[in-house]
């Protein structure tokens, strides 16, 4: 009996977690009409959410356009293609790789740094410390960090695939010799602005709501001990990965499913 | 010459039959405590019997399983969010940590509450973070982060924006730990000084017997999740009982045993000696 009692208790455990992550998300969204009163609050999130994510994303977009511009040339050169070479490197940047990478990327820079960041405050009782201040530190703290996650992405997202389209044209055209003109034309013709770069906005703008969730729940949840906030950002990083993977996987299906 | 309490003869706190759980552990066990208005009220206790606990049912930040927290008349679990922040407003809390804003410079630490209560203009927001930093002593150490304060400094600018709002009551989870003497000298010395000058309640949990008894009006001395003695500061520092004994003179057993609930040491060798565990030679 004993096995499937801890099965319980962990299956309990999990749903309270998952209904305070609820709960915690409600908190955060009854904060945003203060926030509109105090839009320096978020300008300062949004530097360190979105601006300091940058680099990585414009360096990390540029090599994987790069790569693309590579594998694409080699396997359509096959068959005689190469000229369709831009259109395959956008619609994977702009459809897939964009947000997916972005995500991750995100999730490992940004999301860990909130987690860190709420988690230490926990544990110097800076919270408990704006309570007692009658300040709600939800509404103050998490509420514009949440916001800044979610406009950042979408525009990171959308760096990223542009960086990896230039990426791709400067191995495709610039070192292996596909037609300039061919490249940003065919592209121009084939993606869509519907089909192919509302999607990838309306998955980078869900995967920017989840990972910034999972990143402050993790930070406000944690146990407040050096431990605690580590195990936490850990946790961060590996449910923000799994969430965005199977969640690409269900909008991919909704999305471009017959 | 004793202290005076405020005008109202009705305690600014009144606990009653609280009672408060972790898991299976009675941290309180019906606990009756009065804290009078203006005076200095010293809650002692050993290490682990909650009085930073008891702090956060006064502030609102835990919920008793039973009993009530009355401050200033208002039960304080009763209290929707608006009137509960409301309240707050009217106490400070020292945390033991400071717990200083570590963005943002100590003046900026102070300002905080008025800048998110108050629409002062910024001169007299300037001039009263000022005012309340000279309080302190920490005037000088305006532009300073929090990184670059000691552990005494922090706690005197955190002791400067518990205060900038005026409130009636100022709750200290233990002031004194950790504190060099000179810092420690300088806080027994403002506590007093703030309470008397502005009227304050002040409520100070602390282990620290000497510091805590000299600027006590009234002390609580708990152990084991009740209160085992409470009265004026002269009377708890000279009575009897063995248990306040044991706490107020640092004996190491007593009524508070010195060892930890445990077998017998023979059954416990003799045990360990034929069996060995099962992680026996796993190192870290």
């Amino acid at each position: 009996m004993e096995p499937l009692a801890r099965l319980g208790r962990i299956g309990i455990a999990s749903l309270e977690r998952l209904g305070r992550g609820h709960l915690l998300l409600l908190h955060i969204f009854s904060g945003i009409t203060d926030l509109i009163t105090r839009p320096r609050l978020l300008v300062a999130q949004l530097h360190s959410v979105g601006v300091l994510s940058m680099l990585i994303i414009t360096v990390s977009g540029l090599f994987v356009g790069m790569v693309l511009g590579l594998q694409g040339f080699y396997i359509l050169s096959q068959f005689g293609a190469e000229e369709t070479l831009g259109v395959m490197v956008a619609a994977s940047l702009v459809r897939e790789l964009g947000p997916v990478v972005t995500a991750l990327l995100f999730a490992g820079r940004a999301g860990s740094a909130l987690t860190a960041e709420i988690g230490l405050m926990k544990a110097t009782e800076q919270l408990s410390g704006l309570e007692m201040m009658a300040v709600d530190p939800i509404k103050r703290i998490l509420t514009p960090r949440f916001m800044a996650g979610l406009l950042s992405m979408p525009l990171l997202a959308a760096m990223f695939s542009a960086i990896g389209v230039i990426g791709g044209h400067f191995v495709g055209v610039g070192l292996l010799g596909v037609d300039e003109g061919a490249y940003w034309s065919q592209m121009q013709a084939k993606i869509d602005l519907h089909e192919d770069i509302y999607n990838g906005v309306i998955k980078s703008i869900v995967f920017g709501f989840v990972c910034t969730w999972i990143a402050l729940f993790q930070g406000h949840d944690c146990v407040p001990t050096s431990e605690g906030v580590s195990r936490a950002t850990t946790r961060t990083v590996v449910h923000s990965a799994l969430a965005i993977l199977c969640l690409d996987f269900v909008l991919t299906a909704l999305m471009f499913g017959e | 010459m004793s202290p005076q309490p405020d005008d109202s003869n009705e305690p600014l706190v009144k606990i009653r039959g609280l009672r408060f759980y972790r898991g299976e552990r009675a941290i309180f066990d019906g606990v009756d405590i009065d804290i009078p208005r203006g005076l200095i009220t010293a809650i002692m206790g050993p290490s682990g019997t909650g009085k930073t606990t008891l702090l956060k049912l006064i502030g609102g930040q835990l919920r008793p399983d039973a009993g009530t927290v009355h401050v200033d008349g208002q039960d304080v679990h009763k209290l929707n969010n608006k009137d509960l922040y409301r309240l707050r407003m009217r106490m400070g809390m020292l945390f033991q940590s400071g717990a200083l804003l570590t963005d943002i410079s100590v003046f900026e630490n102070v300002a905080y509450p008025l800048r998110e209560h108050t629409r002062l203009p910024e001169s007299i927001i300037r001039k009263l973070v000022l005012m309340k930093l000279e309080a302190v002593g920490l005037r000088g150490a305006r532009d300073l982060m929090p990184s670059e304060l000691s552990g005494g400094m922090a706690r005197r600018a955190a002791l400067a924006r518990a205060i900038v709002l005026d409130p009636k009551m100022i709750m200290y989870d233990e002031p004194f730990t950790g504190q060099d003497p000179i810092s420690m000298g300088v806080l027994v010395q403002l506590i007093p000084r703030l309470s008397k000058a502005s009227r304050l309640t002040s409520i100070v949990v602390s282990h620290d017997v000497a510091e805590t008894a000299g600027i006590a009006d009234i002390i609580y001395v708990i152990s084991n999740g009740k209160v085992i003695a409470g009265g004026p500061s002269e009377q708890v520092a000279n009575s009897d009982s063995p248990w306040v004994r044991q706490f107020m003179d640092g004996l190491a057993d007593g009524p508070v045993p010195f060892h930890f609930p445990a077998p017998p040491l023979e059954a416990d060798i003799l045990e360990n000696a034929t069996q060995p565990p099962a992680d026996a030679g796993a190192t870290l």
